[in-house]
Order: structure tokens, then sequence, then C-alpha cells
């Protein structure tokens, strides 16, 4: 969109005046070649960027294929005996539960929360955006207010009242609230979503006698798709990395998602064997990346989108 | 008629609205209130909330790890916060140009900042900053003492604010699409005055950044207060080495779900709550010093 302006030099410009044709032809020239150095240096800082931040990722991966003395003792990224023996001791699992266990743990909570944020906050938001009832304008100032608000001021009653029935120990508690729309950034972000769509639509649909059941499932629903495969895949990678959540509300390992049993491998192999850590680490973090590879385009312009329009 | 209908579409918001408002009620506003109860209670889970006043308050001043728990967050805060900013535009400011490859560049940066905050990641940090890992071997080369990050107390913030600065990614895409709304003419108009690239950074640049400048430092301060799974992990879930990774978090998790003292912990949640609510406000209320609106794009 933005190219960098062309600084045009006053001297040979002129700011009275047309330039010749020379003029400005030498001036292109000179523009090309200075664009041309420009795209290379450009092209060296960020590929040095690039090393840099993907250096720990790239180490964490050639790492899997070491045996642990390598890993630490050694600097040099390429293995000198590849193998996959870390990848086997990760896959057998720790405290009698399989690797498959914990990622089917994972995968039971973060399609919990995908279908629990989709559901709640797209039906809120769209009360937020295009119903007009009293109380509304308050209640939008209290859902932005939760964003700010650090979760340690309401984890501790929450989990005196989980405990007091019965339900520390479940994944009751890590997801009841992804089904009353508690995560305020996804009401947010679709509420915003919402407030681009013309107003028209709805409009004309009413004038036809269709309600807001209607509405909502008929129009906004479809349209909204960019918005919710957007949060959908937050919901999922959110829930995916969550450590404090079931830190607190799980203690047996086969109920355990990968970040817990990741913690429990780390803490249950006394001579760090790092190895094995590195390759459970990798295996807990593929369908991330996975999401990431295949959905960065939607990730990014989230993040754009939710920043700007604060 | 008219009535009729109000009264419709009010029923209808509220209909709409009922998850929210029940997850607002049962799951925000309620704990809130039982926690400032607690705050000035006793209480251990096994038996009944015992009325103390605000003695928890009083103790939370005169506990040496409280007071430290907060001198690690703010250091944490203070120090990560605008480095990992500044970071992050420097490089969005790189990337706002037309040239080939910035949607791979911007995807690649933008990766640690989904994964950064993960027990992988914090284990990978960990296995790099150790005694003898490949930081410290590095490290040596380029005349640093010897030692691993992990087990220093004087090196762990500084590894741990390593860390976020690694996650510039996040801020640094809403730093793009900010620069992004910026006209080119304002810069082609401060060129023909003959303006150089500082002038052009000061006078256009920032303060046309300014909104997103607000936002990203509001949003990434309070993520700094909430850091827990990674200085869990790499200080084994303690803390160490010397409390120095004693995060405000950390401290409160253990109060709270390891010795089971909820009023002592609910205590220090409110003073967080108090602390960043400050915050918030101050910022709000200088913004208009320095925060940039121009037309409607607020």
């Amino acid at each position: 969109m933005s190219t960098t302006a062309p600084a045009a030099s006053p001297a040979t410009s002129g700011r009275q005046g047309l330039p010749t044709a020379e003029q400005s032809a030498a001036l292109r020239r000179r523009n090309q070649g200075r664009s041309r150095v420009r795209s290379v240096v450009f092209h060296v800082i960020s590929l040095a960027v690039v090393a840099v931040i993907l250096y720990p990722a790239v180490w964490m991966f050639v790492s899997t294929l070491k045996p642990s003395s390598e890993i630490i003792g050694s600097v040099s990224i390429i293995p000198t005996d590849p193998s996959l023996a870390n990848f086997t001791k990760a896959l057998a699992g720790i405290a009698g539960v399989s690797f498959w266990q914990f990622f089917l743990n994972s995968l039971l909570l973060a399609v919990g929360s995908v279908v629990g944020i989709t559901l709640s906050c797209s039906v809120s938001a769209y009360a937020f955006a295009r119903i007009d009832f009293p109380g509304r304008g308050l209640f939008f100032t209290l859902m932005i207010g939760t964003l700010l608000l650090p979760f340690h001021v309401v984890i501790i009653p929450q989990y005196i009242v989980f405990n007091q029935l019965g339900l520390v120990g479940t994944y009751v508690p890590l997801l009841i609230g992804k089904f009353l729309a508690a995560e305020a950034f996804f009401v947010f972000l679709m509420v915003q979503f919402m407030r681009n769509l013309p107003r028209e639509l709805d409009e004309a649909a009413r004038i036809d006698g269709a309600g807001h059941v209607r509405i909502f499932t008929a129009i906004m629903l479809p349209l909204m798709k960019p918005a919710l495969v957007t949060s959908s895949i937050f919901a999922f990678i959110w829930s995916w990395n969550d450590f404090f959540g079931p830190l607190i509300y799980l203690s047996s390992p086969d109920t355990f998602p990968l970040p817990l049993a990741l913690r429990l491998f780390v803490d249950q192999t006394t001579v760090s064997d790092y190895g094995a850590q590195m390759a459970m680490a990798v295996l807990a973090l593929l369908p991330v990346l996975l999401f990431f590879l295949v959905f960065q385009r939607y990730l990014v312009q989230g993040v754009a989108t939710q920043g700007l329009k604060g | 008629m008219r009535r009729r209908r109000k009264a419709a579409e009010t029923r209808a918001g509220y209909a709409f609205l009922a998850p929210w408002l029940l997850g607002f009620v049962l799951l925000t506003a309620g704990p809130m209130i039982a926690s400032l109860y607690l705050a000035f209670t006793n209480y251990n889970l096994f038996t009944s909330p015992e009325w103390v006043g605000i003695e928890n308050f009083q103790r939370l001043f005169q506990d040496p790890n409280y007071i430290q728990a907060w001198r690690v967050t703010a250091l944490y805060a203070l120090i990560g916060t605008p480095l990992k900013l500044v970071s992050a535009l420097a490089v969005a400011m790189l990337l706002n140009n037309s040239r080939r490859g910035q949607g791979f560049y911007r995807s690649a940066f933008y990766a640690p900042s989904l994964i950064g905050a993960s027990v992988s990641i914090a284990i990978v940090w960990k296995a790099m900053f150790i005694d003898n890992g490949i930081v410290d071997r590095a490290g040596q080369t380029l005349g640093l003492p010897a030692g691993g990050w992990v087990g220093d107390p004087g090196r762990t913030l500084p590894m741990l604010i390593l860390l976020t600065i690694w996650q510039f990614g996040a801020p640094m895409v809403i730093f793009l699409a900010g620069l992004k709304q910026i006209p080119t003419e304002l810069y082609e108009a401060a060129s023909v005055d003959g303006a150089g690239p500082v002038r052009k950074f000061l006078r256009i640049t920032l303060p046309m950044l300014s909104p997103v400048l607000f936002f990203n430092l509001l949003l990434e301060t309070i993520h700094a207060f909430q850091i827990f799974a990674s200085a869990f992990i790499i200080s084994s879930g303690t803390g160490g080495p010397a409390r120095s990774t004693l995060f405000y978090t950390l401290y409160l998790y253990f109060r709270g779900f390891r010795d089971f003292q909820m009023g002592y912990a609910s205590a220090m949640a409110w003073v967080l709550v108090l602390v960043v609510g400050a915050i918030s406000f101050v910022m709000f209320r200088t913004q208009n010093r320095w925060v940039h609106y121009s037309g409607e794009s607020k």
C-alpha cells in the first residue's frame, strides 16, 4: 500500500516548475538504483531478525534428534548421530499414562473451548451490536472492563465454589467460562466485526417479518465467518497452551492435558533428560504450529483489526 | 404499539445477552464480591472464614516474600514492556513497505507470540540458558562470565525479559496496521519541506501512531503482570533461585493453592486489581497529553 516515498531531492526536482524529461529520467534511474540497494538492505536486516527469532524453534527441533549430552554440551546445530529415540521415550508418556491420552485430553478441552466460545460469544455479540435495549451501554462498558481485569481476583472464589460443588478434578471449571462468554476478547472481536456489516441487511429482513433469531442465524452467522474462524483458531490455541487453569483444577494424571503432562515429565525425569523433554515439547506444540502454518493470515489479521478498533 | 415493540426488543436483547450476563454475574461480579469479602478473613477451605479486618493487608506489607514478588514483577513490567514495544515498533517500521516477502516476515515474527507463553517454550528456554547450555557458551565467547542463567539469581530476570521481548510479534502486527493508516501524503509533504527521517518519525509517525501505542502499552503492561507458566517451569515451580522469579502470580498461587490461605491470597489479588486499575486510570487520564486522535479514527 504505502511505498516508502521516493525522497525526491529538492535540488533536482525543484519546488517551482516541473523537471525536464531528461532530469526526471535521471531521477528515476537514481531512485531505482537506490530502491534496489534499499531492498537488499531490507532483506538482509529482515532475514537476520528471522534467524534470531526462529533460532530457538530450529534448535528445539534439531535437539529432539540428539542425545541429551550433546544438547547441552555441543553448540553445533547439526546432530552428529541423529536418532528418534527421544520420541520413543516421549510417546511412552509418564505416570502410566500414554502420550496419546494427554493429547486426547488436550483435544477435548480445546474443541470444547472452540464450541463454547463460538456459540456464546457470537450470540452475546449480536445483542451488543444489533439490538437496542436499556442497559446495553453499561453492559458493554463492563464487558470491556473485564478485558483489563487481572484474572487473579476471580480465580480464588471460583475455585472455592467449584470445590464445594465437587467439580474440582473435572473439566467443568475449565470449560464453563467458554460457554458463558467469559472471554471478553472474543465478544469484543465479534462486536467490532458485526458493527461493520451493513445495517440495511437486517432492516430489510425485519421489514420482511424476520425476528432476531432468524436475522442472527440466517444473515449474521454466515457473514461472520471470518470472525468466527479467527476466534476459533485463537480459542483452540489458547486452550491448548493453557497451564494455570489445569494446574489448579486437575490432579489426576490421566485427566492432564499436555502442558501439565509436560511439567510432570520434566519434574520426574530426575537426571534431566533434555532430549526426551524436547521431543515431548515439540509433540505438544505440533498442533499449534500446524494451525499457525495453515491459518497464519487469519491470525495476523485478527490481531491487527482487534488492535486498531480499540 | 410502539411500546410493545420496544418491550420485545428489550426481551430479545436480554435473551441474546443471556450467556454473557450469566457468565458476568456468576464468574466475574459474584466472585469479585466474594474475594473482596475473603480478603478480610482467614479461610483455609476446610473451616469457615474467620473475619480478621484489615489484618491480611497489614501482613502483606510486612511479608518479605510479598515485597519481593512486587519487586520482581515491577522490574519485569518496567523493563520488559518498553523493550518489547520498542522492538515491535522498530520491526514494524522495517516491514512497513510493499517489498516482496513482507507477508512472510510478518508471520515469522508473529509466531513466537502464539507459543511464547506455553510450557513447551519454557522448557526450551530453560535448556538454552542452563549451565554449559548454548547461550552460556555463546556468552562466554562474547566475554560474559561462565555459568548458567537458570541458576543465577542475577540473570533469571534478564532471561525472562528476553523471553518476553522474543514475543514482540503481537504488538508489532498492531503497530504495522497503525502505520498503514498514516497517509503517505504527510510524509511527501514533509519531504518537500526538507524534513529528515528523524523529524518525520518524531513529528508524523509517533503522533499518528499514538493511539496504537497507547493501546499496546496498556495491553502489554497488564499482560506483564500476569506472567506465570514460563516462570513456574523455569524455576521448577519454586520461584527460585533465591526468590528471583517469585512473580506476583506465582506467590499468589503458592499462598492460595498450595498453602490454602485463601484470605491472604484474596487480599493479594485485590491489591493487584487496585494497582492495575490505578495504572490504567493514569494512562487514560494522561491520554490527552500525548495521544493524538485524528478525525473519527477513535
